[in-house]
């Protein structure tokens, strides 16, 4: 007949300290892995537009004759498949999550200022 | 002669987490009959393969249901592969399982507390999600997320785990085993939870089977089956029984769960200690052809996924069969006959999770 | 890792009650109903299981055919009648328990069963 199994875990938390954080005044735990938001290096982008085409939720859109880059951060899910394809690597996955929006802000435009190096001359290698 | 009247319940109730309709006749107080209806969250999301290509339908698999989202994962990539008869690597079957186990584990503690505050018992209800918070803060350390894992992929798995983090987390296990225990003895003990939930709901053992349930619902009647006895992912080389209880009433069900998270737990440290090296996916390329039925056990019970496809990028069909949708059936007959009050109890102990059972 | 054996009989619709009467007594339990639409025909499958071995039934059906209920041998199985009547708009008849198309309430009638036309989606400015 269990009548006081309860007691010794109340007990104990009366003498912890809360199990719960005071978020947003506290920040919330993240991880090295947590995934939070893409962040792109627009020095590197090719714009090959893989990472359009293979993300999920369409959130990506680059227009590569006018070398813009935009993301739609309320479609983007953290996924993960656009900074594991793209050839270059330069997409990252910051840890912090986007702060909440009242009013929809549309798609993030970043201008592309990657600049293709010129070709090297070859004149050491000619084919007969 | 007593009059009937029909009493709807849900989809909006205070002890319900997702909407389920019931309307329930009732005859002075005792349920007579019961008439299930659902479909207030059906998304469709079957029908969205036919639009994204086999590797990218992973996403979709992960997000029909938030607390069992890695076991659907698990599900459509076994899926695939076996119909392109894919070997994946060793270390990527046991890393799997892990976080299979770890599903499950998260999923017991969501369930156990869950049950708890349909009982009116808060106090156990925090007690339960403040230790589901460090199986969860693993999971995010391993995978990046908590909630939608997003760490299964067709061929393997997307990240490693090193050595000295699997003994981490299997220390903090051991730790958190203690107050598991704790936990379960008084879920199992208590006197006024056993006046509420020993004799309510019983589901006779010859019934169980006949009407389709699956998982603890099933367990909970008497019989031994447990879909991890096929021996899919790294199953075939751990040793483990399932969990029977012989009752067939909510306090089996639910004694069920509470002992089936130690039985994880021992999984765990047996996986990771035969865990082998070498690495973690392999390289897939063409295009799916032919059907192949998957079958894995989801902690509410046995999940099934058809896949179809006919040679392109795209499959043709995606049938996804959870626990929850076959339950419902033994779920009408258990609350014949059952008094108002008890409803609640008996919905939960079938462990609910209509979010899945509809896609 | 093993992959399951899991043979497939295609029968006529005829054949379907005796042959689901056969499974019952024979201790088997009904795992699932699915149907598929492929080339302008339904599959449906039956899936039966017992000691972890899988059995399926195929019947072939025409658009517009009709299909007898197995609620009378398994009980559980209008569960899965009623999703295939509200998605494809295939009537079966003979439910133990028939909602009448109110299972799911959605705003295309029988949604499952045209199909999806592939589109590509404009900027995602919105």
């Amino acid at each position: 007949m269990g009548i006081f199994e309860m007691v010794g875990t109340v007990a104990r938390s009366v003498f912890r300290k809360p199990a719960t954080l005071m978020y947003p005044v506290k920040t919330a735990k993240i991880t090295p892995l947590s995934r939070g938001h893409v962040v792109i290096d627009v020095s590197r982008c090719i714009s090959c537009r893989i990472c359009q085409k293979k993300c999920p939720s369409q959130a990506i859109w680059v227009e590569p004759k006018e070398k813009t880059w935009q993301i739609n951060r309320l479609r983007c899910n953290v996924c993960n498949s656009c900074v594991e394809t793209c050839p270059v690597k330069c997409l990252t996955m910051d840890t912090h999550y986007i702060p909440p929006v009242t009013v929809r802000p549309g798609a993030e435009l970043f201008h592309i200022t990657y600049v293709k190096p010129p070709k090297p001359e070859n004149t050491a290698e000619k084919k007969d | 002669m007593s009059r009937q009247i029909i009493i709807p319940f849900g989809p909006q109730h205070p002890v319900l987490p997702e909407p389920i309709h019931l309307d329930l006749v009732l005859e002075d107080e005792i349920v007579v009959d019961v008439i299930p209806s659902i479909g207030y969250v059906h998304r469709g999301l079957e029908k969205l393969v036919e639009r994204r290509e086999y590797t990218e339908y992973v996403y979709v698999a992960e997000r029909i249901c938030g607390i069992c989202s890695f076991v659907h994962g698990l599900a459509y990539c076994q899926g695939v592969e076996g119909m392109m008869k894919i070997e994946v690597p060793e270390r990527a079957l046991y890393l799997r399982t892990i976080w299979s186990e770890y599903s499950r584990l998260h999923s017991h503690l969501l369930t156990l507390g869950l049950f708890a505050d349909v009982l009116g018992f808060e106090n156990l209800f925090m007690n339960a999600w403040r230790l589901r918070e460090h199986i969860l803060d693993d999971m995010e350390a391993t995978t990046g997320g908590r909630v939608i894992q997003g760490s299964c992929k067709v061929g393997g798995v997307r990240r490693d785990i090193s050595s000295e983090k699997l003994d981490q987390m299997v220390s903090g296990l051991n730790e958190l085993e203690k107050e598991m225990k704790e936990l379960t003895e008084v879920f199992l003990r208590d006197s006024s939870i056993k006046s509420r939930l020993c004799g309510v709901g019983i589901l006779p053992k010859k019934e169980a089977y006949e009407y389709g349930a699956v998982g603890p619902t099933l367990r909970g009647s008497g019989w031994s089956i447990d879909a991890r006895k096929l021996g899919y992912a790294a199953f075939s080389k751990l040793n483990f029984e399932p969990v029977v209880e012989t009752q067939g009433d909510c306090y089996a069900r639910c004694a069920v769960r509470a002992k089936e998270m130690f039985v994880s737990i021992d999984l765990i440290r047996q996986a990771v200690q035969k865990i082998p090296d070498g690495s973690v996916e392999v390289k897939v390329t063409g295009a799916p052809d032919g059907e192949y039925f998957t079958r894995v056990e989801q902690p509410r019970g046995e999940l099934v996924h058809y896949l179809k496809g006919n040679g392109t990028k795209n499959l043709v069909r995606s049938r996804v069969r959870t626990p929850t949708f076959t339950n419902i059936p033994p779920l009408v007959a258990m609350l014949k006959g059952c008094e108002l009050a008890d409803v609640p109890v008996i919905v939960h102990s079938i462990d609910p999770c209509i979010g899945c059972a509809e896609r | 890792m093993k992959y399951e054996e899991q043979p497939i009989t295609v029968i006529t619709i005829d054949e379907l009650l005796a042959r689901t009467t056969r499974f019952f007594q024979d201790g088997y339990r009904l795992v699932q109903i699915g149907c598929t639409k492929v080339d302008g025909k339904f599959e449906i499958n039956y899936s039966f299981d017992k000691d972890y071995r899988f059995e399926n039934l195929r019947i072939e059906l025409q658009e517009g055919g009709t299909l007898p209920s197995i609620s009378a041998v398994y009980f559980g199985a209008f569960i899965y009648e009623n999703e295939i009547h509200d998605l494809y708009g295939i009537s079966v008849t003979g439910m133990n328990i028939d909602f009448k198309g109110t299972l799911y309430r959605t705003t295309v009638k029988y949604p499952f069963s045209t199909d999806t036309k592939k589109e590509e989606d404009s900027c995602p400015g919105r």
